[in-house]
């Protein structure tokens, strides 16, 4: 139920039902869009495939945000280590 | 020194043949050795069963092996049935040190099968026998009908005499081996998958058959005395072929994930479908053990090579996880790289 | 890989795990279950229990649908299939799963046409150039894969397709975490949440687990900087005693979840008063069938199914693994009778059952290199 993976639309290819040409570095299958009907996909934006059906738009913001929280605990680490450098262990 | 580990005597209890017992597998495994090698081969045979044997005639070492050639569809981007069959044999006698000269084959043929189809696989296996070096010498045809035989099955056997000088074995393996892969994994086996249609992806991904000797050649050039092992992970993919190493010598065999090359049409196919390129057939690339103070030559030797650019250094020898392969990623985290039961399926979950 | 690769940066995993280990508190033994199949996979595929303390543990949940599928299913399918003219279609996932008599692939190998499918629209289209067979679409799987399956009723609905019937084993993921959380010999402390089942039914499902059961749940991504960034929530959360629904996988999953596929559902699925899960028992509302208006795609409409019921054997404990009250080497059969090429449960056939994912990548590792025992 849970193997699913980003892919790029390269083109829409109008229906019904709505499918697009879907790119996951190189190997490309139609997808159908179904499943985001209110949500009006376009070639260029990233989608999670599962079985052969787009799930989910992916949020290049998202992405962002969870990347910068995972830096943020990077510097937190490395701050921590600084402060941890002048007295006992942590 | 390693203790080796002795498997226990394999005895192949399954009722039926089944599809997985020809996918290179640990159930095709357990027909080889468990029916077949007891009945068929030379008993007490001191060399662990490889692809090719090595005989000796009065001196004079030939090496001998066969292959049989089933494929659907029978041409696929980069190849096609008569290609596989002689590079196939060419390369199971190149891993095993011995330069294929002269091939036979033999043609299962289903009644029915349109003659530029034979003709072209025909063309195909002349052509890739002049590139390899090899004379076709002589061959057998049978037709069978219609229904059977997927349009047709080769079958070629091929002899050639042994490079001097090696050594090749899996007992030669030490710890601090260097493991070297000549190029990108699961080309093959990806390619034909796609090549069926039933999944409904594309991609520019073609077939890696090709002849290796040359890549062989050039290791044995400059790095003859610290060869240890080679084979070509065919069916069952680079999992399989260590695996059965690793079992062979009882050491453990290291594999660093990220120094592994595969395409990245490759890898986006193995994602989708929920597959491990480290079993996936391939038909142009051979892994090779090889001693340390010889691995830095050996690799500037196979990326000077055409075709060799992508050969890699992939791991090495250790003496524990002993008789397993164990995968490594760059932060530290591990997994045991097993082999399969049969062929690999794709997974949705 | 975009969107893949960035969350399998080893710099960014290594930081986090430091971050796990800096935070896991040495007087506490935290419990946390991955519900999803697909989780636990990744979990060994990707080394990741390598990087926790050894206080911080992962118990497998039941989320995977291959696993609690009742064997009796499967030949219930596979009766269907043995009609004449019958085309055999499902995923990869389910091909070597025993049956009473045999795997789908067992049951190919002795002539019936089976064949795997990457898509419910493949077996639809394979319907629609074969119009002298019936095609069957063994349809499994969670909130993931059900909206698929719904839609590709409604086309083969739309195209006028006749020779093709689904037979429905979708369950539904709240009920399998309600009966984790009663059973009396469970101790959770938090959970790592099914991503993709979420990017269907969203994040609001799981609030009763925070607000009821008092136990955090981070709803997490597949790659390895996901599970362990929601390691780092659930932690925090625990060591803070707070109980909140978290969002680890917000690049893709929608609070609110998906309506369009929510909807897909609401049309053409409505829930069973029971179904049996595999090692579970029966579990009231926890499975879909298809509704009464689209009987002529519904195999068990169509069908004569024999409601097979075939019980494990006593020895198997799937149940007890499937509950992670059992881990997979303390069941008795495990790696003896039970091992990925002779299976007996369905937790050693599927690839994301945590008998084989720990058969395949880490149940040797231990035993050499801890120098234990399992």
């Amino acid at each position: 139920m849970c193997l699913a993976i980003p892919g790029q639309i390269l083109e829409l290819i109008p229906g019904p039902p709505l499918l697009a040409l879907v790119d996951v570095t190189g190997v490309r299958r139609k997808v159908d869009l179904g499943l985001l009907e209110d949500e009006n996909p376009v070639p260029g934006d990233w989608v999670l495939i599962h079985v052969g059906f787009a799930m989910s738009k992916i949020s290049e913001e998202g992405a962002h945000q969870q990347m910068q929280m995972l830096r943020m605990l990077g510097e937190d680490a490395a701050a921590m280590e600084e402060v941890s450098g002048y007295g006992s262990a942590p | 020194m390693a203790t080796i580990t002795v498997p226990p005597k394999i005895r192949f209890r399954d009722v039926q043949v089944e599809m997985a017992h020809g996918a290179g597998g640990k159930a095709s495994r357990r027909l080889v050795e468990g029916l077949f090698a007891p009945l068929l081969f030379e008993a007490g045979a001191s060399e662990p069963l490889g692809d090719a044997a090595h005989l000796d005639f009065n001196g004079t070492r030939i090496g001998i092996t066969t292959d049989s050639i089933v494929v659907r569809p029978l041409r696929f981007p980069g190849g096609s049935i008569g290609e596989l069959a002689v590079n196939g044999t060419v390369n199971d006698l190149a891993v095993s040190g011995a330069r294929a000269e002269a091939l036979v084959v033999s043609f299962v043929l289903e009644a029915g099968l349109p003659t530029p189809v034979l003709e072209a696989e025909v063309r195909a296996m002349a052509d890739a026998a002049r590139n390899a070096g090899v004379i076709i010498a002589s061959g057998d045809t049978k037709v069978v009908e219609h229904g059977n035989a997927d349009g047709m099955y080769i079958t070629t056997a091929g002899i050639g005499r042994a490079i001097p000088g090696l050594k090749l074995s899996p007992r030669s393996v030490r710890p601090g081996d260097q493991v070297l892969l000549s190029g990108p994994i699961g080309d093959h086996g990806i390619t034909i998958l796609l090549a069926r249609g039933d999944l409904d992806l594309e991609s520019d991904l073609r077939s890696d058959t090709r002849p290796v000797l040359p890549f062989v050649e050039a290791l044995v050039e400059v790095a003859a005395p610290g060869l240890r092992w080679m084979r070509d992970p065919t069916r069952g993919g680079l999992a399989t072929s260590l695996n059965e190493l690793a079992r062979d010598c009882g050491l453990g065999i290291v594999l660093h994930e990220d120094w592994i090359p595969v395409r990245d049409a490759v890898r986006g196919a193995c994602e989708l479908l929920g597959l491990d390129p480290l079993h996936i057939a391939n038909e142009g690339q051979f892994v090779a053990v090889v001693a340390p103070e010889f691995a830095e030559l050996a690799l500037d030797a196979l990326q000077r090579t055409s075709g060799g650019e992508d050969a890699a250094v992939i791991g090495e020898v250790r003496e524990t996880p002993a008789a397993t392969v164990l995968g490594i990623a760059p932060y530290g985290g591990t997994r045991i790289i097993d082999m399969l039961v049969g062929d690999p399926l794709p997974r949705i979950c | 890989m975009k969107y893949v690769d960035e969350f399998r940066d080893p710099a960014a995993i290594s930081q986090t795990a430091a971050e796990i280990r800096r935070i896991a508190d040495p007087h506490r033994h935290y419990r946390l279950m991955e519900v999803c199949g697909g989780h636990t996979h990744a979990i060994y595929r990707f080394g990741l229990k390598d990087l926790l303390p050894d206080n911080v543990e992962l118990v497998h949940g039941p989320g995977c649908p291959v696993c609690v599928l009742p064997m009796g299913r499967i030949d219930d399918g596979l009766a269907i299939a043995a009609q004449p003219n019958v085309i055999f279609t499902a995923f990869g996932d389910m091909m070597r799963v025993p049956g009473a008599n045999g795997s789908p692939l067992e049951h190919k190998a002795r002539g019936m046409d089976v064949r795997i499918v990457y898509s419910p629209a493949d077996a639809l289209k394979l319907a629609e150039s074969n119009p002298e067979k019936h095609v069957l679409f063994f349809a499994i799987g969670f909130e993931t894969t059900a909206p698929s399956t719904a839609l590709t009723l409604l086309r083969a609905r739309d195209k006028r397709v006749h020779n093709f019937s689904i037979f429905c084993n979708h369950v539904t993921i709240i009920p399998a975490i309600r009966a984790i959380l009663d059973s009396p010999d469970m101790r959770i402390d938090a959970f790592l949440g099914p991503g993709h089942v979420s990017t269907v039914i969203g994040c609001r499902p799981y609030t009763w687990i925070a607000a009821n059961e008092h136990k955090p749940i981070a709803v997490s991504g597949f790659e390895p900087l996901d599970l362990l960034q929601s390691i780092v929530m659930a932690l925090r959360q625990l060591n803070a005693g707070r109980a909140e629904v978290e969002n680890q996988y917000q690049r893709v999953v929608p609070w609110d979840g998906n309506h369009a596929a929510l909807r897909a559902m609401a049309q053409v699925f409505e829930l069973r008063p029971y179904f049996e899960w595999r090692g579970l028992g029966f579990i009231s509302q926890s499975a879909l069938r298809i509704k009464d208006e689209f009987a002529e795609w519904d195999a068990e409409s169509r069908f004569q199914v024999p409601g097979v019921r075939v019980t494990d054997p006593k020895a198997a404990q799937c149940g007890e693994v499937l509950k992670g009250v059992l881990k997979p080497a303390q069941c008795k059969l495990f790696g003896k009778e039970c091992t990925p090429e002779h299976p007996i449960g369905a937790l050693m056939v599927s690839s994301e059952g945590s008998c084989a994912a720990y058969f395949n990548y880490e149940y040797r590792k231990s035993a050499e290199l801890v120098g234990i025992g399992a």
